[in-house]
């Protein structure tokens, strides 16, 4: 099984949320999100990244986000990568704690 | 990816990008149009069914429109349209020649979020530039340019249809896009519109299209191109940027000024006419429901270019190019990179070739410029 590494636990360990610009829109394969500031489009290619996007918010980390979403062990680390490119294209932002 | 492009293929629940032509009414009348723009149509929505448009399309979640025209600031109501749609949480973009861009409008435009201009621009000297777009319209669009860069606007966008004459420009495009700290946008020529009579003297050579191709691949992560080039992922092993498919009916569509709905801004015809945002229903009962769209969502047969080794890379080419060309929709682009296009097109009858629809040209039009092939560079050419 891969392992989640050390920049995924990091990951897993913040607080994000989706960018206040960015919008969803839902459809077959997952959502379209869009950036209003940086005018990028990204597919969102499965319904459980959305859900998990969508939760992202209500949790203290995405850890906890993961687990609330059901998301089993061994696909964490495919939900980090999905995660990961998402913060790197600032669709997703990190949050300080309430 | 591949499972995403079947996805996209099959259509999606509301367009990605939607191309809005406000008005058929330009002050110019390039040779190359798309819409065949000059004169108004006196059917063109009003403010209010405009309106009525933008509510629609918030209900659908479309994320931006791209206006285009014809010239759509020509429109008085234009900067009404432009705020409600973005007061409805709907990006713009719209495409202009820059004529109506002074210091005052650059100003206003500068102050709004959410919004892009796009300077149409065909040439880096007007000499290149106003032999397609008309007398003048460099200094038009450098002026517009001025304006915005002095209002604070920010990256615009410089958007130039690659022709056979302005090709050797590229790296020119980019500088002076720099020096204004605009975005390049490029993107390719089709045989749409007023393009139906120019296309074959305009349309870059065989050669060119891999020197476009590879230019592509070197600035292409920094340059826009609407993803249009994508026939030419048949030239090499690297794809270039972008979505590789045809979007047709399936993630964008054209409204033209009087309401129809098209498949893509480059088939004015009735063949691929979805239906008319006045008819019951409106344009979501169109984009869902309509016969043609359906089709064109159905697996696409590849027809001719079944037994070519590079269909996958280049998805057969544009629709439109192929119609407006006479080239059945299931064979090779007329731009084919294998050189099956061309062999195609020598095979077209004369006179079965089939003419864009709604032709908005001025009275008196003068047909089509004559250009006189590019022998030495600087390319060199004529209007008559």
């Amino acid at each position: 099984m891969i392992a989640v590494d050390a920049a995924g636990e990091a990951l897993l360990a913040q607080r994000l949320a989706l960018h206040p610009q960015v919008a969803l829109r839902p459809e077959p394969f997952g959502a379209l999100a869009y950036h209003y500031g940086t005018r990028r489009l990204v597919f969102l290619k499965h319904p459980d990244v959305v859900a998990v996007v969508r939760e992202l918010a209500a949790h203290a980390t995405v850890a906890d986000t993961l687990d609330a979403c059901g998301i089993a062990e061994q696909r964490r680390p495919a939900f980090v990568a999905a995660l990961n490119s998402l913060v790197a294209s600032d669709m997703l932002s990190e949050v300080p704690a309430p | 990816m591949t499972a995403l492009v079947d996805q996209l293929k099959r259509g999606l629940d509301a367009p990605i990008c939607l191309t809005w032509e406000l008005t058929y009414a330009c002050n110019l009348e390039c040779v190359h149009c798309l819409s065949s723009s000059g004169r108004r149509d006196p059917d063109e929505l009003t403010t209010a069914e405009a309106k009525h448009v933008i509510d629609q399309l918030r209900d659908l979640q479309v994320f931006y429109v791209n206006l285009g025209g014809g010239e759509p600031m020509i429109r008085r109501d234009f900067f009404d349209i432009v705020e409600y749609s973005i007061a409805q949480g709907i990006g713009v973009k719209f495409s202009t020649n820059g004529a109506f861009i002074d210091a005052d409008k650059a100003r206003r435009l500068a102050a709004m979020n959410y919004l892009d201009i796009q300077i149409s621009l065909d040439g880096t000297d007007a000499l290149t530039n106003d032999a397609v777009r008309g007398d003048g319209s460099y200094a038009t669009a450098i002026r517009a340019m001025d304006h915005l860069r002095d209002a604070g606007f920010g990256p615009f966008k410089i958007s130039v249809v690659v022709t056979r004459h302005n090709v050797d420009q590229l790296d020119a495009f980019k500088a002076l896009a720099d020096s204004y700290g605009a975005q390049l946008r490029v993107t390719r020529l089709r045989p749409s519109g007023r393009g139906v009579d120019s296309w074959h003297d305009l349309h870059p050579t065989n050669t060119q299209q891999m020197q476009i191709y590879r230019w592509l691949l070197a600035h292409g992560d920094n340059v826009l191109t609407g993803d249009s080039f994508f026939h030419l992922n048949a030239l090499g092993e690297e794809p270039l940027p972008g979505l590789n498919l045809c979007g047709a009916g399936r993630v964008v569509c054209l409204i033209d000024p009087i309401g129809d709905v098209y498949a893509c801004p480059f088939v004015i015809h009735d063949d691929f006419k979805a239906g008319n945002l006045r008819d019951d229903g409106g344009f979501s009962k169109i984009w869902k429901h309509s016969a043609l769209f359906a089709e064109l969502r159905e697996p696409q047969s590849a027809g001719a270019c079944s037994s070519c080794g590079q269909f996958d890379a280049c998805q057969g080419g544009c629709m439109a190019a192929k119609f407006f060309t006479g080239l059945p929709l299931d064979g090779p682009d007329p731009e084919c990179v294998g050189g099956d296009g061309e062999l195609a097109l020598a095979g077209v009858a004369a006179g079965s070739v089939p003419r864009p629809m709604g032709d908005h040209s001025k009275p008196g039009h003068s047909k089509p410029a004559s250009f006189t092939p590019a022998r030495a560079t600087p390319v060199t050419f004529t209007r008559r």
